[in-house]
């Protein structure tokens, strides 16, 4: 390593930190309600914090909690959570070909902080600029969302022990969900997606086992494939 | 003060969710980062229902804390979570901005709570 090397280290870090920013706008309301939920459901501040660290993916923990705080089996939290996070393997298999070319470890390391928000910067970086150092401007962008959100996590835990219960400050988590779900709606078969999935939730919602959101997803899959075959 | 100690005290169940959770979703997170070179490109049949699970997921999520069915339509609909989720809905079809959202949401709700319904 040279002080050239240094140098380069430095810019497409910083470019990567610099571009995730913005973001960061929707990460930190999300990292707060992350800490309010989790003391809501009677989790104490290091468990809301491993889960943050553990975990580190906002929907699932979110589900995570809902489901611990109504005392559903651990199957159910869990299958709930992994659900929730299979989106990822997306990620995971669009990225992959960047990292290639880097150390077993390196992309063992790369992986644990693959988030929608890094994933979407990353990959949009890479197509427009092949000079960049990849996993050093990924390390920018996934890095200071790491940050962010641990310590949104932590600010939510202390602030949502003080606040009365008749604010419904864990209202905001549903809130949350729909400014993801909107954009995600965007054409036919994601949109039936949506909509099924939404109204098999509903009606599925005193199923037994809390299996209702498992159920509905399901369910939101099946429609969104239906749709698409049909539309073709 | 025995209430007080449990609150404190953790529960086994919390940190086996969280360690599960945590590897499934790191093996989730590596699965093609670490085979790639080993296989070409994703299946498609793998890939195909992964492009629904986030509308999917998120719509099962939100619907059911915002619907509860009730014996009449007016009960349903006159709900202030699903009143406040319309109005936090149409922000975010607008702005497509968490910020914004959570904002119209939970103002809508302590103004439905507080004032209108109170």
């Amino acid at each position: 390593m040279t002080r050239t090397d240094g140098d380069v280290l430095h810019e497409d870090l910083a470019a990567g930190v610099r571009d995730v920013t913005p973001l960061m706008l929707g990460i930190v309301p999300f990292a707060l309600v992350a800490g309010i939920a989790a003391v809501d459901a009677g989790l104490t501040l290091a468990e809301a914090v491993g889960l943050s660290v553990i975990v580190f993916a906002g929907a699932s923990q979110l589900a995570a909690i809902d489901l611990l705080g109504s005392n559903a089996p651990l199957a159910v939290v869990i299958g709930t959570a992994v659900v929730i996070n299979l989106r990822m393997m997306m990620y995971s298999a669009s990225i992959a070909p960047y990292f290639a070319d880097y150390a077993r470890r390196t992309r063992a390391g790369l992986a644990y902080l693959l988030t929608d928000q890094a994933y979407a910067l990353s990959i949009a970086e890479y197509e427009r600029n092949e000079d960049r150092s990849r996993w050093r401007y990924y390390l920018g962008a996934a890095a200071s969302l790491w940050i962010v959100w641990q310590i949104g996590t932590v600010v939510g835990v202390v602030v949502g022990a003080g606040v009365p219960d008749a604010w419904g400050l864990t209202f905001a988590v549903p809130l949350v969900f729909l400014a993801l779900l909107v954009p995600a709606m965007k054409d036919r078969p994601t949109t039936a997606a949506g909509i099924v999935g939404g109204a098999v939730a509903v009606v599925a919602a005193g199923l037994p086992l809390n299996l209702g959101l498992l159920v509905g997803a399901l369910f939101g899959i099946a429609a969104g494939m239906a749709t698409e075959v049909t539309a073709t | 003060m025995i209430a007080g100690l449990d609150a404190v005290v953790s529960d086994p169940r919390v940190w086996a969710a969280i360690v599960v959770i945590g590897a499934f979703t790191y093996g989730i997170r590596l699965s093609f980062i670490h085979l790639f070179g080993r296989i070409d490109a994703v299946p498609p049949r793998v890939k195909r229902p992964l492009r629904y699970v986030p509308p999917a997921v998120l719509a099962a999520l939100v619907l059911p804390d915002l619907v509860t069915v009730r014996p009449s339509v007016a009960a349903t609909l006159l709900d202030e979570r699903l009143l406040a989720g319309v109005v936090a809905g149409a922000v975010a079809w607008r702005t497509e901005n968490v910020f914004a959202t959570i904002g119209a949401g939970m103002g809508a709700l302590w103004l439905l709570r507080f004032v209108l319904l109170a």
